[in-house]
Parts: C-alpha cells; structure tokens; sequence
C-alpha cells in the first residue's frame, strides 16, 4: 500500500540467516529500509517472506559473541508478541555491524532525532481519517447539550487541563468558573465530565481522576456540589454510584501522595466501589510472562496452568467484570456512574469505554468504533507515546504498558460471545493493534490532544481510519445483526474467557486456521448477491416480455410475478 | 382383569421390582387412566415401606398423573409427595417451587403446583422426560442435606432417617435441590427412601424401563431400517467391505451366537483366517476388520491374549493371526496394543469424575469460587489431556495408513472400549462418510455396537456392586474427541454440536437398545428372553438413533450443521459410489514390502516373513514399551504440519490440531445448566440463526430462479444450501432472546441482569505476584508521584 512512498533503502545483506522457531534456518537477503525489515528466502517454495514494521521492534540486541561456528547473531525483541534471530558469518563483519547500526537508527528513531516514519508517509486515501470523530457531532448523536447537559469550551486552549480534549461535556448549572475550582481539587485537573448519557433514562456515565483528599481527608465544597449536580441531573434516582478502577489498598496508598478517593461522608447519596483492577505495572508483567508462555511454542501438558499463571486473563476478567458493573448500573439501575482511578487516563479509559460498547449498539460498528477510540482514548489522553515508546529505544521504561492491548482483546472477548453483535470482525481489531506499533499512521502517536494539535497530526500523517475505511469489506463480521438498542451483558466467568489465539499465538504456524470460518460465510453472502442478482435480471427480462406480449395480445392473462424480495 | 371406572388392573406374572404389590399408572391415548397391578417374583426385594406407600399413594398419583405429561406407557409410579419445596438452583435464598415429587420406574419427577408456563421451551422438548424430570439411570449422586452440611448417600439406609434436603446430581449434568421439610414426614421419608432406593441401589436388567416401555408401545420398524446401517447382517457388513474396497471375509457363522455368545453375530475377518481360528481363545486374539483405506490396507481391532510365558500356543496363534492381517505378506503391518499408551477405563473414570464436578454447581458462591481456579482445575483433572491423547492414537494410525500404507492392527485387553475410540476416530478422519450424521450413526453401529461396547458394564445403569469396577464414561469420550474434531473443521460435518450433546445425554435414557447391553449376544438372549411372544420375534425396542421417540422433526432439525459442505456432486447412493477425493494410490497394494519409512512408533512386523514369525520378536511386541513416545509426538507432528499446508477438502483427509489452546471444553455439553455463565443474546446460536436466515434467503433466491425454469449455471463450490435446516427453527425468533445454552435452557427464568461476580476479587490476585509492582503508581517515572 504504501508503494510510492519514500522507503530510503538503509541497507541491505545477502546470505543472512533467519533463525525461525518453526521452520528452522533460512538463507536470505536481508533488506532494512527507515520504514520496514525485509527478509526473503528464495530457497522454499513458496518463497518465505518476513516483512516488520521497524515501529514493532522493542529492542535490538547482539547475542554473543562468536559461536563456535564463527556465526554471530542479533535478536529483536518486539511488541507483538514474538522475537526473531538473524545471524551472519563472522567474517562479514562489518556488514554485520552496519545492519545492526542501521536497525539501531531507523528503529528509534526518536531517540536519534529522527521524525517517526508516519511524518513521512504520505499515501493518499479517498476519505480523510483524521475527520472521522467530531466531538461535536458525537455529542450531538448522543442528544447533547439538553436540558440538563451543556458543552463548555473552557478547555478550548487547554488552559483547565492540558490532558483533556478541547469539548467538554458538564452540566448546565456549573459555570465555567466553578469548573476550575473542582480542577484543582482533581488530580492533573482532570474534572469529572460526561462521556456517555442513556437516551432513555439520562443516566450518565462521567469520569475524571481521584480527587486530592490527601492524608488529611481535605474536601472541597465545589467538587461535592459538583457530584451532587451530577447526580441531580438524573431524575431517576437518587444516588450516585463512584466506581474506583483501582484495588482499595492502592487507592488508600494514593492518599500519602495527596490523592485518594472521595469519603461517602464528604459525598452524601454516593457509593463508592472498588473495581479491584491492578496498575500498569502489574499488567506489563503479565504479558510479559504471557509472551513467556506462548512464543514460540506453546508446552502442551501444562497449557492451562502455564496460563493461569500468566494471570493475563484474570487481569481481562476483572477489567470486563469493572465495566460490566458500570453498565448494569447504567441500564438496569437508570443511575448516573462516577469512574475514576488515579489519574484517569488507563483504567478509567478501558472501563467508560468497554461500558459504552456494552450500552451503545453504535460502538459496535465499525465507524463507531473509530469514534469510541478518538473519544474515549486519544481526545481524552491516554498516553500512546508513552505506554508503547513509538521509536523509543528506552524498552526498560516503566511507563510502558499493554492497557490499549488489554482493551482490545476485551472487545475481543466480547465478540466471541456475542459473535453477531459486532460489524467489525478479527481482522479489524489486529490491524489497530498492528498499527498501534505500526508508526506508519499518525493515530496513535502522541499523549493527548494537545500534542497532536501542536505537532499538527492531521495536517502531517495519515490516520489510520483512512486506511481503514478505504476497503471496509475487509474489516466487516458478514454475520453481522444490527440489534440497535440492544446492551449486552458479557459472561465474565472464566469459563468464557479465552486465550486470543488469533493474536498471541498468531506467529505459530500450527495454530493457523486453515479456512477463516468468515470465509465461509462470504461464500454465502456472495452466492445470495449471485441470486438476487440473476433473480432481479429476470424479473426485469419477464417484466419486458410481458409488457410487449400484453402489448401485441391485450387481454390475454399475464402470469403473476412474485415481487423480489429485497434483502438489507 | 379388572376393570373399574376407567381404572384397569391387569396382574401378570412380569418382572417387577416389588415382592408385594406394584401399580402401574399410565395415560392412554384418550386420557383416561388406565392403572395395572402386577405381582411379581423378583428376588430383588424393594423396602416395604416403600411399597406399602404404593398402596397409600395411588389415589392422589391419580389425581397426579393426569396432569403430568407422561410420555409414555408402561410407566408404574412408585412413590409420591406433595408439598415439596424445589429451589430455583442458582440462588441461595432458598426460593422456589412446591409441588408433588414422584418417583416411577422411569424417573424422578417433580410436578410443580403451578401452571405450567406454555412457551418457546416447546421447541426442544424431549417427548420422553421434562425439564423436572430424571431418568431413573441418569441420576448420578444424590446427597443429603441439612442446614449447610451435604453429605453422599450411597445407599443402604437407616430406617426412618431422611434428610430435610435432598441434592440431585444428574449425569446430564443437570442439578436439583428439593426441600422435603414441607412435607408430611411419612411421605418425606418414604419418597426420600424410594429414590435413593430405585436410582442407586443394584437392580436387575429386566426392571429398566426399556423393558415395560417397548411391551407397551408399538413401534414401526420399517422406518428405521432405510436410515442408518445397523451392521445386523451379512448384507451391511458386505456393503460396508464393498465400499471401502476391502478384500477381507464376512463370518456369518455366528449369526445364531453358534459360534460363541461372545463374538459378533457377524463380523469380517482376514480371508486367510480359518474357521476353527474363530473361536480358539474365545474370539481373543482374533483380528476384526474396521476400515479399509484406498490404498488397499486396512485397519483391525482386536481383544488381546493373556501372554502365559512358559506356553506357546497363544504366540503362535498370534503368529498366524498377524500373518492373515499382512495379507500373506503384502502389507506390513504394525501393532499397537492401546492398553500400553492409553489411560485405562479406571483413569479415564477418575479424571471424568473430577471434571465433572466444576460443572455440579449447587450455588453460586461456589461457582464464582472455582472460578479462580478454572484452568488450573482443567488441567489438574486430565480430562482434556485424555481426550488429547485419544486424537493423538488415532491421528498416529491415520499416518499409518494415508502415509505409510501399513496394515494396523489395534488391540487391549477387551478389544472393545479404547480399540473403539481410536478405530472410530480413525475412520472420522479418513472417510467423509462418516461425518455426515447417517454415517455416523452407522459407524457407532458398526464400531461399538456390533463391535461389542459393553454399554451395561460401563454406565452400571443397575448399580451392581460387582461392577462398579468396569464402569467408565468412554463412550462418552469418544464423542467428547468428535466434539474437538467437529468444533476444529465445522463445515466437515452434517451433525451439529447440539446432536452430539443430544447423543451424550441419551445414553442415560434407559429406553434405547443401543445403550443398554454388553454385546450382540447379550442384547439378542434378552430380547428374546422378553418378548412377550414367546417362540416368536424379540421385542421390538426403539435405538436410539429413532429421534422421533424424543425430539419431534422440528426440533431434529437442529441436529444438522447448516454450513455442512455437501460433497459437490452428490450421488444419490453415496455409500455405493464413494471414492475418496484424496485418492492418489491405485488401490493395488503398491507399498508391499517396502521398508517403512522410519522408525515409527508402532513396532514395526513386516517386511520379512521370518521376522513376522519370529517368537522372540513377536513376544517383544507384545511387551510394547512406550519409551519412544517422545519421538511418536514429534512424528505427529510433522504428519500433521504436511498436512495442514495442502488446500483444505472438507471431503478428504481431516486432522485435529492438539496443542494446547486447540483441545476445548465442550461448553453447550458442560455449560448450559449453569444460570451464571449463560450468554444472552449471544453464544453460537447468534450465529447460527444469522447463518440459517442467510440460507433461508438463499433458498427463496433459488426457488425464484427454479420458478423462472432457469437453473443456475455457475457451479459455485460453496455451501450448497440444505433443504431445511434450523434455519425455520430459529430464524423465526429473534436471537436476541436466546442464550448460549440454546435450545437446552428457554429464556424463560431469565433476569435481565448481568451475573456479576460475587466473591471477593481481590482474593483471586496473585499472591506470589511481585508484590512491589501492585503497589507501585500507575506511572513509571519518580516525577510522576504526586
């Protein structure tokens, strides 16, 4: 796709080996441009082709020194869940050096002032990506501002909080200047606003960040009126609901260093819930050992504790368990939902959002789920650069984290067991996640709207919903039903939860379908297309006929035609 | 005879259960009550007590009955009573519904107090038992309880003891919990002992319900005959060898169990195995046709000998019996005694037991608890590594046969419970005739009935003591690998998931003959010995394959996989005209003599004539070491890899994937009781219903073009449209209203609200977890505390 594009060819080397996992050796050429790495072996048929996105490297590192053989190798370490191993002959030296210098440069390229690769790519798409979300239009489609809900621009110039998005959602009886006053009484101001409203009920889902109580248990009047106009604005009921992504034990912790969560003393009407879901930390080191587990082969006799104790789905389980909770008390309860963690930028993030597939039949369309993201993860600054390090070579960093990775395969999880709820099929959700290292669309880059504006994103680099939205035949579930209003209620047992073979184990030949299942189910709907095609040509040909025959034997009785039924 | 007031009594000399008095109550067609009394001379005593209650009982069963839908004649109530409590399982606020209990020679049943609500659930009605009902032999445990405390019954009860609570685990999986704390206390205790009387203490054959069922119901037999292939003469096994192109021998000598009582009533044999070989160590050792590949070799199963050392006669019979497998030496052939490398019946029971259990959920605090533990649990118990193992066999005698041409000769102690899971697995994978659901009934016919599957012994529907030894799910295993190949390669095959579940669940339906005996010969001497007519035909008993005694058409037409891939020329007499697609080799044995490819795991017999019968040699494989099993994995492994890069042909070749991912719970099977984990709205039928809407559509295209007198010219390969399907079952409703336990579970009970997890999260995380890492802040980077 990207085939007129500036690839400045870095470097390139015969007789390398790639030492595959599942094949074993293979002989050759080895190509490194500032946007991909080429492997080709000829020597098999059908040619082995290895094709990487620099982005997906996570480190590069020399193995060893001189084998016995004289060979020397390097591995790459990536994000996606595999690692690969090429090796040289020692006497090639230089040639060696070269590559792993180049792969150095063109793989961070950040961290050698180099512009990431999306600033240079400039394919050109029917459709503009970047105009997919408007805030303004999706607040509209939610029915806002109403009555009881206004759309400030406060933030216009991210002066209130720098993390936030431009078009904010409040309540209309809280002018802008009070808004300040509850910011500084949120971590990084970031103030409780709305992301989502029933439209039926009014019941709202709102998040922020944990208010500064501290060890003292400071309140702030301007906050607890704030939450109460929240909780006003829902006729239906008379409570609130505060849900903490975090453990209660680190929520507590979070009070030495001035944060903390709201007292139900402070907060009359509210309920505070736990929501038990672990840090950043903690999840990296559980896919971490997810990696361990699966790449590159997977030990058969002890799969199911090998991966019980990865933890990773536990840690899906909780986070699906957290938003599920949200959503029941949005629709079944018809009452408003606070959520926050500490800073509201991850676990906040993964729970508004999950919570909003599950209400809002709309997320789960292909284009709404393009707005889902802009909305809830990019306007709202969840920290892209940081949690991957696009072009960073830092791989130690401790702000690196899977929380995206970890939502997605829980909106994976999801469309397994609701498998005809979802427009968008697999493939959709790993080409994000493979643009999400890509570097090759200007999407995931930067921490929050602010940057992107300031680094003039849409203006530079392509967005990935352009690509995207170019052949949405692709991307499409073809047994998708569109049940409108209906909310889903995902299992959250472990029993229902599964291994996201299709992404982690991807890289493992044996666990490659032979025929994707939707394979099948195109060949259905493209037979149904056949018909009603060759069905609509002959009722035109008979309606022809008949309408001449009439014409030269009038009155003579035409045969009654079934109408075509037509098919949506 | 008697007749009064539409009450009929009839006395006969038949087997019932009770040494005083039985009443058998039934419902004619025309709704009036007929009750028939019988006095019987088993010496299989029944408490007094319980009989006693009989007496006590009838007039209020009468009143019952007639408003229970009795499904079937021949049915004797046993005991009764009212007032008893019936939790709605999923909750522990000791809800539910009262209503009358009952006890027959059928089931237990429960007859709830209040109307019964006419809805959807209709669909999947089984016309032989009810959502409250249980087959006498598919109850697995009961327990008593009192307060918290439950405890195990097992039988031989303490007089006037009974429990205020009694627990109900199905083999169905299904679980009651009924409170007798309501009930008057004689009633209480005599229900409570006539249950645990009739579903667990040991009975004779006679008293199953098979029995009093076919006496009283006429059956059509024609019908049946055109479907399936019963393997019950010389005509279907001949068939069978024609189609595969097999050159082996039918013995019909055995058809009046002359020959011995053991053996088949027919069954083919090498051509060069002589009569008197037939019955030498009563059928031991004697190698039995299976399948024959198209290359010309073939697969045998056989019961192995008891090796004596000191004695060579069953060496040399054993000589002479491989011989007559390898053809006179054109095929070499490999030998695999299963008993070596397979768990044995007992393991297989054992890890059974354990799975079972995650599934027995009385609460949901205890659900939500073993939830924690799930995969660890999956692991620890085996059951999905046995099942591995399974496919694994089958898929190394696969290699043997589509690859490496041998003749293999399969064999255990019994020759007739793992000998039939890998041998039917085997044929799975090899013919695609046996994936279509005729086929596959066929192939149970052929492999376990016929092939002599002691289904008595194994599901101890009679509770004898004697054999609670060689009782053990196997059966059951082998549809649990079908379900893996089935859930791997979908459109392979005609039956749906909801058929083999189905199945799974019918073996403890004590009304089929299928399931109910130890081999031909023991099914024949009973028939017969039953027949009301002596002198004349055995009694005519429905098999299981009659879908129409449980399920009406409508419901049977969930059985078939609406995305099957038809063969696409299809014959009209597929079985005749078969011919695989796969097919490269002439069908001469073109591989004869030639030196096996490498050192398999099979020991190899072959090549030579001398070493074949070699005595030394032939002792060593009969002590079959399993040490290269390493070796075998990573030959399987390769087999399959080469495998899995051809072009899929859902009409060729088919091969499981067993890496750990790949193996799977069967969730319809083991899930859909359980209230917590049903999806609404979701699950596959969601997808099923779109599949079958889309087909509907397809059809009525093609109907229009058939209207037009036009045919569609194009040859598209795909799915070529069944005639109906679910489609018309499902498409109807919306699948917004139906879960993942479809069609087990209406929606009937259904709270909208989510199940949420009740115990305490935070106890499930990682205790060993580097603990710093929890309590660090969300953001890496020391600036970032606040």
């Amino acid at each position: 796709m990207e085939s007129c594009f500036i690839y400045s060819v870095q470097d390139m080397a015969k007789d390398v080996t790639y030492i595959c996992p599942y094949i074993g050796a293979l002989r050759g050429t080895l190509t490194v441009t500032n946007y991909r790495l080429f492997f080709k072996c000829m020597d098999r048929e059908p040619a082995f082709v290895l094709d990487l996105p620099l982005g997906v490297v996570s480190r590069v590192e020399k193995i060893g020194g001189a084998s016995s053989r004289g060979d020397v190798s390097y591995g790459l370490v990536c994000k996606d869940i595999r690692n690969l191993r090429f090796a040289h002959k020692q006497m090639e030296d230089s040639l060696r050096k070269s590559i792993f210098e180049i792969l150095m440069k063109c793989a961070f390229p950040v961290s050698n002032g180099l512009t990431i690769f999306a600033f240079e790519y400039g394919q050109v798409y029917p459709e503009n990506g970047w105009k997919v979300y408007d805030a303004q239009a999706e607040y509209k489609r939610q029915g806002l501002p109403n009555e009881s809900w206004r759309i400030t621009k406060v933030n216009d110039h991210y002066e209130l909080c720098d993390t936030y998005p431009s078009t904010l959602v409040v309540p209309v009886n809280i002018p802008d200047e009070e808004l300040k006053r509850v910011a500084a009484f949120r971590a990084k101001g970031r103030i409780p606003v709305l992301s989502w409203i029933h439209p039926e009920s009014q019941a709202t889902v709102i998040r922020c960040s944990q208010p500064m109580v501290g060890v003292n248990g400071k309140r702030s009047k301007d906050d607890e009126k704030y939450l109460q106009t929240i909780m006003d604005a829902n006729a239906q009921s008379h409570k609130l609901f505060i849900f903490d992504a975090r453990p209660s034990v680190n929520a507590a912790a979070n009070k030495m260093k001035g944060g903390g969560y709201e007292s139900e003393d402070a907060y009359q009407n509210a309920e505070l819930v736990f929501l038990d879901i672990h840090n950043i930390h903690v999840m990296r080191e559980s896919l971490r050992k997810l990696k361990e587990v699966v790449y590159p082969n997977i030990e058969e006799s002890h799969w199911f504790s090998n991966l019980e104790s990865t933890h990773w789905l536990e840690h899906i389980k909780l986070i699906l368990a957290g938003a599920l909770r949200i959503a029941d008390k949005v629709e079944s309860g018809k009452t408003s939902v606070v959520v926050h963690c500490s800073d509201g930028w991850d676990r906040t993030a993964q729970l508004t959002s999950l919570a909003m597939v599950m209400l809002d039949g709309h997320y789960r369309t292909i284009r709404g789920f393009q707005v889902l993201l802009e909305k809830e993860w990019l306007s709202f600054g969840h920290r892209f650069q940081l949690r991957i390090g696009h072009g960073d070579k830092n791989h130690t960093d401790a702000d690196r984290s899977p929380v995206f990775l970890q939502f997605i395969d829980c909106v994976w999880q999801m469309t397994r067991q609701f498998p005809a709820a979802f427009e968008f099929n697999e493939y959709f959700l790993i080409t994000i996640l493979d643009h999400l290292y890509s570097c090759l669309f200007g999407t995931f880059m930067c921490n929050s709207e602010q940057q992107r504006v300031k680094e003039e994103l849409p203006k530079k680099t392509v967005s990935l919903w352009a690509y995207i939205n170019s052949q949405p035949e692709e991307f499409t579930n073809p047994l998708y039903v569109n049940y409108s209003n209906h909310v889903l209620f995902p299992v959250v047992s472990m029993r229902h939860l599964e291994l996201w073979v299709g992404y982690y184990i991807r890289w493992n030949p044996r666990m490659r379908p032979q025929e994707p299942v939707h394979q099948r189910y195109k060949e259905l709907l493209a037979k149904r297309a056949e018909l009603q095609k060759r069905v609509e040509e002959l009722q035109r040909e008979v309606t022809n006929r008949s309408a001449s025959s009439s014409s030269e034997r009038a009155g003579s009785p035409t045969r009654s035609i079934t109408p075509v039924q037509t098919f949506v | 005879m008697i007749e009064t007031f539409g009450i009929k009594l009839i006395c006969s000399k038949n087997s019932c259960l009770s040494p005083v008095v039985c009443l058998v109550v039934s419902v004619s067609c025309r709704l009036c009550l007929v009750v028939s009394c019988r006095l019987c001379l088993s010496p299989v005593c029944l408490l007094s007590s319980v009989c006693l209650l009989l007496s006590v009982c009838l007039l209020s069963s009468v009143c019952l009955l007639s408003s229970v839908s009795v499904p079937s004649t021949g049915e004797v109530v046993f005991c009764s009573a009212s007032t008893v409590l019936k939790y709605t399982q999923d909750d522990l606020s000791q809800r539910g519904v009262f209503g009358v209990l009952l006890c027959t020679n059928f089931r237990v049943s429960f007859v709830s107090d209040e109307a019964p609500t006419e809805e959807m659930g209709q669909l999947f009605k089984n016309k032989l038992y009810g959502e409250n009902d249980i087959p006498l032999s598919c109850v697995d445990n009961i327990y008593g309880g009192s307060e918290d405390k439950r405890k195990l019954i097992t039988g031989g009860l303490v007089k006037n003891k009974y429990p205020s609570k009694m627990i109900i685990h199905c083999k169905d999986l299904r679980v009651f919990q009924f409170s007798l704390s309501f009930s008057k206390e004689e009633d209480a205790k005599k229900i409570f002992q006539g249950i645990v009387h009739h579903c667990l203490e040991p009975k004779s054959l006679r008293c199953l319900f098979a029995f009093s069922y076919c006496e009283n119901t006429s059956y059509p037999e024609a019908q049946r005959k055109k479907q399936t292939v019963m393997f019950d003469s010389v005509e279907d096994w001949t068939q069978d060898m024609k189609r595969t192109k097999g050159n082996c021998r039918v013995v019909s000598e055995n058809s009046n169990f002359e020959l011995s009582p053991k053996l088949p009533q027919y069954f083919i044999v090498p051509k060069n195995v002589s009569d008197e070989d037939l019955t030498k160590y009563q059928g031991k050792g004697l190698p039995m046709w299976c399948w024959s590949h198209h290359s010309g070799c073939a697969l045998f199963k056989t019961a192995s000998i008891p090796l004596v050392q000191e004695d060579n006669v069953p060496q040399t019979y054993m000589e002479k019996m491989l011989t007559a497998v390898a053809h006179n030496h054109l095929y070499s052939v490999k030998t695999e005694d299963l008993s070596d490398t397979l768990p044995t019946v007992q393991d297989i029971l054992l890890s059974y037991n354990r799975f079972k259990q995650f599934f027995l959920i009385d609460n949901t605090t205890e659900f939500w608890m073993s939830d924690m533990k799930w995969f660890s649990s999956l692991d620890n118990c085996g059951w999905l590594d046995i099942i591995r193992q399974c496919l694994q066999k089958a898929v190394e005698v696969v290699e043997s046969l589509e690859k490496e041409n041998t003749n293999v000769l399969i064999m255990e102690e019994g020759g007739s419970d793992l000998c039939c899971v890998v041998s039917s697995l085997v044929q799975l994978m090899l013919d695609p005739y046996y994936r279509t659901l005729l086929g596959f009934q066929s192939l149970v016919q052929k492999e376990w009935v016929a092939g002599g599957h002691a289904f008595l012994d194994r599901s101890n529907h009679l509770h004898l003591k004697d054999k609670v030894e060689s009782q053990s799910p196997v059966f059951l295993l082998f549809l649990e690998c079908v379900w893996q190949l089935q859930q791997q390669h979908g459109p392979a095959f005609q039956f749906s998931e909801t058929y083999l579940t189905v199945l799974s669940d019918s073996i403890h339906v004590p009304v089929f003959t299928t399931f109910l005996f130890n081999n031909d010969g023991h099914r024949d001497s009973l028939l017969r010995a039953e027949s009301p007519h002596t002198q004349r035909s055995p009694l005519n008993c429905p098999t299981v394959w009659d879908w129409s005694v449980q399920f009406d058409c409508k419901a049977q037409d969930l059985f078939t996989n609406p995305l099957y891939t038809e063969k696409p020329k299809q014959d009209t007499s597929v079985r005749k005209s078969y011919r695989p697609r796969h097919l490269r080799q002439l069908s001469l044995p073109s591989s004869a003599f030639k030196t096996p490819p490498k050192k398999g795991f099979f020991k190899d017999e072959a090549d030579n004539l001398k070493k074949i019968l070699g005595v030394k040699r032939l002792s060593r494989w009969m002590l079959s070491p399993s040490s290269d099993s390493p070796q075998t994995s990573s030959s399987v492994r390769e087999f399959y890899e080469a495998w899995q890069t051809k072009p899929l042909d859902y009409h060729g070749l088919l091969l499981p994937c067993l890496d750990g991912p790949s193996i799977r719970v069967w969730m319809q099977r083991y899930l859909r009781w359980i209230h917590d984990v049903q999806i609404l709205g979701g699950g596959p039928v969601a997808m099923l219903s779109k599949v079958s809407e889309i087909l509907g559509e397809v059809q009525e295209l093609q109907r229009q073009l058939d209207r037009h007198g036009c045919t569609l010219t194009s040859n598209h390969k795909g799915a070529r449209p069944r005639a109906k399907t679910a489609a018309a079952v499902i498409a109807a409703r919306s699948s917004v209203r139906l879960s993942s336990s479809f069609p087990f579970v209406t929606s009937r009970n259904w709270s909208f609200k989510p199940a949420i997890p009740t115990s305490l999260l935070q106890s499930l995380m990682v205790t060993g977890m580097a603990g710093n890492l929890a309590d660090r802040e969300d953001d890496g980077g020391p600036e970032s505390l606040v």
